[in-house]
């Protein structure tokens, strides 16, 4: 085996997880949903589809001389697959905001499933080729896919650092040509079927048809369908594709939260756009010394109401409203964090002269980092916290994204960081029913109570405009005097008192009219010692770092009454990110698992011998148990990296590589009577890394990002180690058996395929109804079943 | 040719004629199934008026839906349901339509400005409740669109304007009523004051397929004015398992 077949196959494994890994990125970028688990699923399900057909097709495509025309054609068959299957998924234009009304929408859904599934399917085609090829070294090759996929994880973040998205995505596919050329061996055919492939990729750079089209109903395409609208600045990374336009036809005068009586509105704004969400806005600053008098016309101004000349931590400063506000209101110094240093480059670079060089004022250190991490590390002490905003969102389809800061343990670490008299503050959007509020307060009161407050409502103030509710919290309870002013700030604002210690339910209801004050009502019974809630229909528990879903309140109970209401519009009052992952699941049962195993039931593999029924469970336990722990285990990494798309190349790229070791390792294992004990191993050390993780990365949370990575990989390691064990140890004991053993093999690799599919959506849509603790323990059990059960 | 071939020929001939026939109909009798759909709702605001007013209801069946939605849509036009119109745009479910019309409260002969025409298919609405209708849309394509719509299909005295519809219509004001289908992040103080001392405006809350709840200001006196939010649907989210 040439080396230049091993580097093939490094470049190829290296494509394949980098285009998983772009597949984050396009996805937040065209759609609303934190698609992860999706694509996980689908990924996994073109690997599940090869195993099946390499299974089954390994005598002819093992004849002599082959080889290197197969794993080629597999190889470009990749590359054009890549972008290819990117431009048919647009041109299906799933639309999830319909998917109430319109039932095609879920055949769409199915399409985009399986579209994106192919070219993982011909990525995996090659390696498999290239395994089967060469048995005898088959440790070579599995070093050099998994070799490949470590670069790959790693490489995209590079690749999106300096190209976006869609340039990252033909670079993937260029690696497939390449990879193609150089595991060709000189074969003629190849190098001519090489150019077609990499002139379709060429095409599709210069193409100018070629072109991300996010959803026509996001805010930023929405926005620039506004006559004279033009972008001025666009920045992208592995984070986050950054929009900016100004529109000077039809100004942007974007100020969720302002009072019907605010004697001025917004200034002149330009708008930034992340992924196309938003609209955050950069407010036109005249000088430096003023700031737009309508910031104290938003409810998020009553925290200063209670402080006076405040030293102000903001947390996330978007466009640099809060920033602004604050100054605005008296603060004596402001700290700003944010996790996104597009923004910040953007406030200091073109928008510096725009707002007037906020971000460079002597009162303002900026820093740049992930919100929880700064919290983590830092040992100083503001008089104001100011949680970013969680007004406006994509309505209800960014319910399954993850916020570790809207968590009781992230408002718990907010509290930590506040000098005695100081207060806490959030922001979220007006809902109705209401959820958002009460959940916020269900939140505030838990992590209130956990600092050791009894009465958590003694120290608690929230109140209510037309579409914006703000919490103020803190460490002690409010004075009488303070009560007095919060009353005075919202009746010379037009704001509703949802909660004040002492006030009345005829105090709820004076300004934006409700049918009745349930705003004021439910938050009472949230605060109620004997948690007064339990037959609301949304989901307002407090959100936690083991379930960080602020934004959803879905309950499956929920769906049959408001279908029912579907004539007056009552899918609007739904958060649809919760159901759309459980259609996800419900296609991968019906399409992914049925196509997976067909071939093995076309060509009649019957299962047979001896306790068969017993190694399919062996196999399913660990395909679902892998997947879960992984997920589990992506989800903790999120807030320590400060980014999905960062957490996944770490985990992804890490469990790969961790794992394959692994797999070498359970040869000396395998067949001897300690077989069971990797498949312990992992079941005990899930349930310590669940226990111990938290504070492990709490701990390191501090740490430069290059050493938080080699925490995050070195925490990986000792359990993806044992994680790889399991499964090459049942394929070798299998195999011992003999022929009726073999005959389970491809049995073996098509359930697991199949129980990986399920998992990874399966774990994701589980997390959100029972927190990630539950899914780390479902695991623990399945891997001790699949130690109970080893053939 | 023989009689059994004419009848073939006369066969094939209505069979290609009809479904053009039926595309250029008025498509009364659907139109008035959905109307009955909507009227059975009724209104549900808790404001002690259960039913939707019946010039309302009228004025729906008048308008052809059909005709303010994109060809490939057609079929579905008289589904009580939002559809997509191009430029990420909606035109709204026909049972809201009716509820924020009959929100309004107009007038006979009330003068309504509406900001963001969309389709057009609420301006007619508008119009055949016999307001005089002055409406703003800030997409130009759409805005170019809609007005040679609406004046075909028999509603030229509606009056359009494509542009930013934050100041209102000052040369039109003051208004019975407006309603506000453009998404908005606070209520645009201009158009409040360009509200007549009792006059109503309607603001629906949500995505471009999904109406959370709709938002009702009325000008009460020179200088106040009271906000009211309501739900369209029937629900009650405490169960009260307790």
């Amino acid at each position: 085996m040439s080396r230049a077949v091993l580097a093939s196959v490094a470049l190829l494994s290296a494509a394949a997880l980098g285009y998983e890994v772009l597949l984050l990125r396009l996805f937040a970028i065209l759609q609303w949903h934190h698609f992860a688990a999706m694509v996980i699923s689908l990924a996994l399900f073109g690997y599940g589809l090869s195993g099946s057909f390499l299974a089954l097709a390994h005598r002819r495509l093992e004849e002599e001389g082959r080889f290197p025309l197969l794993f080629s054609a597999s190889a470009l068959l990749f590359s054009v697959a890549a972008p290819g299957a990117v431009v048919v998924v647009q041109a299906v234009a799933f639309n999830p905001l319909e998917l109430p009304w319109d039932w095609g929408q879920a055949g769409r859904l199915a399409v985009t499933y399986v579209v994106l599934s192919v070219p993982f399917l011909f990525a995996a085609n090659g390696i498999g080729l290239a395994l089967q090829r060469f048995q005898t070294q088959a440790g070579r090759v599995y070093g050099a896919d998994l070799a490949g996929a470590g670069l790959g994880a790693v490489g995209v973040l590079g690749l999106l650092a300096v190209m976006p998205p869609l340039e990252a995505l033909l670079a993937a596919g260029a690696l497939g040509v390449l990879a193609a050329l150089l595991g060709s061996a000189g074969v003629q055919s190849v190098r001519l079927a090489a150019m077609p492939a990499a002139g379709v990729l060429i095409w599709f750079a210069l193409a100018p048809g070629i072109v991300l089209t996010p959803s026509p109903y996001k805010p930023l395409s929405q926005a620039l369908n506004v006559v004279g609208v033009q972008v001025v600045a666009e920045r992208s990374d592995a984070r986050s594709l950054v929009t900016v336009i100004e529109s000077p036809r039809v100004p942007f005068r974007h100020a969720p939260g302002l009072s019907l009586l605010a004697p001025a509105g917004p200034p002149e704004q330009r708008a930034l756009f992340l992924d196309g969400a938003g609209p955050v806005p950069v407010d036109r600053r005249l000088s430096g010394e003023q700031e737009p008098a309508y910031l104290g016309w938003l409810t998020s101004a009553l925290v200063y109401e209670l402080v006076s000349d405040p030293d102000v931590l903001v947390l996330g400063g978007g466009g640099g409203r809060p920033v602004s506000q604050a100054l605005g209101e008296g603060a004596r110094k402001v700290y700003a964090v944010e996790a996104d240093a597009k923004l910040v480059s953007l406030l200091r670079g073109p928008l510096s002269a725009f707002s007037s060089g906020l971000y460079d004022d002597p009162r303002i250190t900026v820093r740049i980092g992930g919100a929880r991490a700064f919290l983590a590390a830092t040992r100083w002490e503001w008089d104001v916290v100011y949680l970013p905003s969680m007004a406006g969102g994509g309505a209800g389809l960014e319910a399954l994204r993850t916020d570790h800061l809207y968590t009781v343990e992230g408002m718990g670490a907010a509290l930590d960081r506040l000098r005695p008299g100081g207060w806490l503050t959030a922001t979220t959007g007006v809902d109705l029913p209401p959820r958002a509020a009460l959940k916020l307060a269900a939140t505030a009161a838990e992590a209130l109570r956990r600092h050791g407050v009894a009465d958590p409502g003694a120290n608690m103030a929230m109140i209510r405009g037309w579409s914006t509710v703000t919490l103020v919290l803190g460490p002690r309870p409010l004075t009488p005097d303070e009560r007095e002013a919060v009353r005075l700030f919202a009746s010379e604002r037009g704001f509703d008192l949802v909660h004040l210690p002492g006030m009345t339910a005829a105090e709820a209801n004076r300004h934006t009219l409700l049918s009745e004050p349930s705003f004021h009502l439910g938050v009472a019974r949230v605060l109620a010692a004997d948690g007064g809630m339990v037959g609301y229909a949304y989901d307002i528990r407090p959100a936690t770092d083991d379930r960080p879903y602020f934004r959803d309140f879905f309950r499956w109970r929920l769906l049959p009454s408001l279908m029912a209401e579907k004539g007056r519009g009552g899918p609007g009052l739904v958060e649809w990110g919760f159901p759309v992952l459980a259609a996800a699941l419900a296609q991968a049962l019906v399409i992914a698992v049925p196509l997976i195993l067909a071939p093995l039931l076309l060509a009649r593999r019957s299962v047979r011998g001896e306790g068969r029924w017993r190694v399919l469970v062996y196999f399913l336990a660990l395909g679902l148990g892998f997947l879960s722990v992984e997920i589990a285990f992506l989800q903790r990494v999120v807030p320590f990296l400060g980014h999905p798309v960062y957490a996944a190349s770490a985990v992804l790229g890490g469990f790969l590589v961790f794992a394959g070791i692994g797999a070498k390792l359970s040869g000396r294992w395998a067949l001897g009577s300690r077989a069971r004990l990797p498949s312990l191993a992992v079941a005990a050390l899930a349930l310590a890394y669940a226990a111990g993780l938290g504070p492990l990365f709490e701990a390191a949370g501090g740490l430069p990002e290059a050493a938080r990575w080699c925490v995050a990989l070195l925490a990986v390691a000792p359990l993806a180690i044992p994680m790889g064990m399991p499964f090459p140890t049942g394929l070798a004991r299998l195999a011992a058996r003999g022929e009726e053993g073999a005959a389970l093999v491809p049995w073996a690799w098509a359930i697991n395929g199949c129980a990986s599919v399920v998992a990874a959506l399966l774990a994701a849509l589980l997390a959100a109804s029972f927190g990630f603790g539950a899914v780390v323990v479902m695991a623990a059990v399945l891997y001790v079943v699949a130690a109970a059960t080893v053939p | 040719m023989t009689a059994r071939g004419l009848w073939i020929v006369f066969c094939l001939v209505v069979a290609v004629a009809l479904p053009a026939s039926s595309g250029e109909a008025d498509r009364l009798d659907e139109r008035r199934a959905l109307v009955e759909e909507v009227r059975k709702m009724g209104r549900l605001d808790r404001e002690g008026v259960p039913d939707l007013d019946a010039a309302v209801l009228a004025a729906l069946e008048r308008v052809p839906r059909h005709l303010f939605v994109p060809e490939d849509e057609r079929d579905d036009a008289y589904e009580n349901r939002p559809l997509p119109i191009g430029h990420g745009q909606t035109i709204s479910q026909p049972y809201i339509v009716a509820l924020m019309t009959d929100l309004l409260d107009l007038p006979e002969g009330g003068r309504v400005l509406e900001v963001g025409t969309g389709s057009g298919y609420q301006a007619a609405v508008l119009a055949e409740v016999g307001a005089e209708v002055f409406t703003i849309e800030i997409i130009e394509a759409l805005g170019k669109q809609v007005a040679e719509r609406l004046a075909a299909l028999g509603y030229g005295a509606v009056k359009t304007r494509i542009g930013d519809g934050y100041y209102g219509w000052k040369e039109a004001a003051p208004f019975d009523a407006v309603i506000v289908t453009a998404a908005a992040s606070h209520i645009p103080p201009p158009l409040v004051r360009q509200l007549k001392i009792g006059g109503r405006m309607v603001i629906p809350v949500g995505n471009p397929f999904q109406i959370q709840y709709l938002t009702l200001v009325i000008r009460e006196t020179e200088e106040t004015a009271t906000v009211r939010q309501l739900l369209a649907v029937s629900f009650v989210p405490l169960t009260g398992e307790r």
